[in-house]
């Protein structure tokens, strides 16, 4: 997808300007936190557990090479299809052949961020086939023309009213006095839409939210049920997963499939935790002839063994954006790629590049709220630091800020003449601002005045009047 | 032996430049609680513009002086959760695998408090000598909450405090919207955060809002004088050290 995260601010301004969307993302600051904190609270053991998750998963990436090729001859003995692709574009390349080989029109989907990142809809598109969403936030996204929002809940900046203004459009074969007043009645004229898309569908293609080693199997974990119709009706399934969501064992599966729901919805499991292990056997009742895993690197490898390998051990729970005072104030779409809010702000840096998303680690307060939540306890603030120091190291930052911190930072290295321009500065400011004790506007603070005042300084600083009671033994400089 | 209670204050540079009662009261608190305060001359900043920004050499260039200006103290006291977490959690990250700064800064480390937290879970203080009439409510402020655990602190401290009334508002633990530089690089986002503050701040019944860090104070207070709110400032050591005659933070001053 085109990716807008060189124009944050642009696009931060037009989200906050948005009566529609800042009424939507109203719900993310209740609902997702809320939930979240009674399924944490209810479970003793939450903390040990994302401990034990975060070992399995840096075990996993420090031996990753092993895990996936011993993944890769389980699936084979499972009957599957394991093909590697370094890039999105191989990917796009393996997925079209397999739609090709079967002779595939319509292919059904079943939610997946890495088709997002591969860009895969508009590729099918424009090779004559047409893939049909079929999670309901994303078909929501599918008739608009839009991509998702939020890495869980892709139509989450959406309201109710807009997708029935959409449903009336797209729908036009149902009679127009329905009452589509209540969200279940959305989701059930959904459903019906889809019922057909599936049973017509050539090929599936799914993501994954685990790949087990031990097993070879895909593990998918929806609500809807969609994801399994998707995976079991047509004659090929497609699973495209990215390396680092290979586990080792099925039991390492299950702790991590504990912290999850409980993260990201405030469930204690998602209502289908699905696993496919390969293709249809002779006594199986159902199943698709052919199962094939598309492997995408796509810039993950190079984390491997830097600063920002942690970020690998993300599980996609989407607690960081729920939890971030500045995805509740923008949302989703200001940060300009497929993944928002603080993972986004560290993973799109990598995947994208650092000049194109440089905005997004700058944008944070480091609050610490993300890293708090994070079930995997991935650092992300401090990786957003570290984002900023190599736009730093290489210049990448606006050329007025770097100079700022250089000039202010000769000052802070040298207390004495610190202290000698302070003493001058403050008094005089505040004597300026003495009558009303802030300012309304100051030259060089347009940033804060522009909102807020500047509270005025009391007077002298507290050095100039501790050095006049000289009651201290401090070192004189 | 006597146990050995010099304590270094970092005054943090905003309280220098902006708040100096603020340094004076937590001067106060901590002769109270029986410990020598002494503040020397050569600090400047804790260095997090520099960090934050990304530049890592001027970083460590600010962390030397500091380490080597307060080393000799038994403990290094600051009022702010933020450049406390800077001293004590980042210093050490700043120099891994330097032969000679990484122990000093991990000696340096283990002795910095902030100042609310020390008081009660260093010098066990248990309650003190001030009087506040009114209803206050307490923000958590981002760094000092999550980086060292304060919360329990102020709240037990302010509970002492006689005529004054702690009401919570909500959501008192989300970021204030100041983040330090933040504030000015995003100013349309950072006030929208400060916006939702400012209205939980309202919402409550309280005539004061107390938090632990000047700057999210600053913030705060400039945001409420904008929206005209009549609600007052202040750091909580002003309020825990009886000293909050003095215009509040943004007021005008006579």
């Amino acid at each position: 997808m085109q990716i807008t995260s060189p124009a944050f601010k642009e696009n931060a301004r037009g989200a906050l300007a948005d009566p529609q969307l800042q009424r939507a993302l109203g719900h993310v600051r209740s609902g997702f936190i809320d939930k979240r904190k009674v399924a944490v609270d209810a479970l003793p053991e939450f903390d040990a557990l994302r401990e034990s998750a975060r070992a399995i998963k840096d075990h996993t990436l420090t031996h990753l090479d092993l895990y996936l090729e011993a993944y890769e001859r389980k699936v084979e003995e499972a009957g599957g299809r394991v093909h590697w692709a370094e890039t999105a574009e191989d990917a796009r390349a393996i997925i079209l052949d397999i739609c090709r080989a079967s002779g595939a029109r319509t292919v059904t989907k079943g939610k997946s961020m890495i088709t997002e990142e591969i860009g895969l809809n508009a590729f099918l598109e424009k090779e004559g086939i047409r893939p049909v969403e079929t999670d309901l936030g994303e078909y929501i996204i599918q008739l608009r023309n839009e991509h998702p929002s939020h890495i869980i809940a892709p139509a989450v900046h959406l309201n109710r009213d807009q997708v029935e203004t959409d449903f009336r459009h797209a729908h036009t074969h149902l009679p127009e006095e329905r009452d589509l007043s209540e969200p279940v009645a959305l989701l059930g004229e959904a459903r019906e839409v889809l019922r057909s898309q599936f049973l017509a569908a050539d090929v599936g293609i799914t993501g994954a939210n685990f790949l087990v080693a031990e097993t070879g199997s895909s593990v998918i974990v929806t609500n809807e049920g969609n994801g399994d119709l998707t995976q079991t009706l047509p004659k090929v399934h497609v699973v495209v997963a990215s390396i680092e969501k290979v586990v080792p064992t099925l039991e390492d599966l299950s702790q991590i499939l504990r912290l999850l729901a409980r993260s990201a919805t405030g469930q204690e499991m998602s209502v289908y935790t699905t696993l496919s292990t390969g293709s249809r056997r002779p006594n199986d009742p159902d199943g698709p002839e052919e199962y094939h895993v598309v492997l995408i690197d796509n810039g993950r490898s190079a984390m491997l063994g830097t600063e920002f390998q942690e970020m690998l051990r993300c599980i996609r729970c989407g607690a960081c954006m729920n939890h971030c005072p500045v995805y509740h104030a923008v949302g989703g779409h200001a940060y300009g790629w497929v993944y928002p809010g603080p993972m986004g702000a560290v993973l799109t840096p990598a995947l994208a590049g650092l000049d194109k998303a440089g905005h997004l680690p700058n944008a944070s307060t480091f609050c610490g709220r993300c890293e708090a939540v994070c079930p995997m306890k991935i650092p992300l603030p401090k990786m957003m630091r570290h984002w900023r120091e190599r736009e730093f190291e290489r210049a990448l930052n606006p050329a007025v800020d770097r100079y700022g911190i250089k000039v202010w930072a000769m000052f802070a290295r040298r207390p004495r003449l610190y202290r000698l321009a302070t003493s001058l500065a403050m008094p005089a400011l505040a004597l300026v601002g003495r009558r009303k004790g802030a300012f309304r506007r100051l030259p060089l603070a347009s940033g804060w005045t522009q909102y807020r005042d500047l509270p005025a300084p009391e007077g002298r600083t507290f050095m100039q009047q501790w050095r006049d009671r000289s009651v201290s033994g401090g070192a004189e400089i | 032996m006597q146990e050995s209670r010099r304590v270094g204050l970092f005054v943090t540079c905003l309280v220098d430049l902006f708040r100096p009662s603020v340094g004076f009261a937590s001067v106060k608190l901590l002769e109270d609680a029986g410990y020598e305060v002494e503040v020397p001359m050569a600090q400047t900043c804790c260095g997090q513009p520099a960090y934050n920004s990304g530049d890592r050499a001027d970083t460590a260039d600010i962390a030397r002086v500091t380490i080597e200006t307060f080393e000799e103290y038994d403990f290094i006291v600051a009022p702010s959760g933020s450049c406390a977490g800077m001293l004590k959690k980042h210093y050490p990250s700043l120099f891994k695998g330097d032969p000679q700064w990484e122990t000093r800064a991990a000696a340096f480390s283990e002795k910095v408090y902030e100042l609310v937290s020390f008081l009660v879970d260093v010098a066990g203080v248990e309650s003190v000598a001030a009087t506040h009439r009114g209803t206050v409510t307490y923000h958590d402020s981002c760094s000092g909450l999550r980086e060292l655990g304060i919360a329990r602190q102020p709240r037990k401290l302010l509970g002492t405090v006689a005529g004054l009334k702690l009401e919570e508002m909500k959501d008192p633990d989300v970021c204030c919207g100041f983040g330090g530089t933040f504030c000015v690089k995003y100013p349309e986002i950072s006030n929208k955060m400060v916006e939702e503050k400012t209205a939980n701040i309202r919402a409550s019944s309280a005539g004061t809002l107390l938090a632990g860090d000047l700057g999210c104070l600053m913030n705060m207070a400039g945001k409420l004088r904008r929206e005209e709110a009549d609600i007052k400032v202040r750091h909580v050591a002003e309020v825990l050290a009886g000293m909050d005659e003095g215009p509040a933070i943004g007021r005008e001053r006579g």
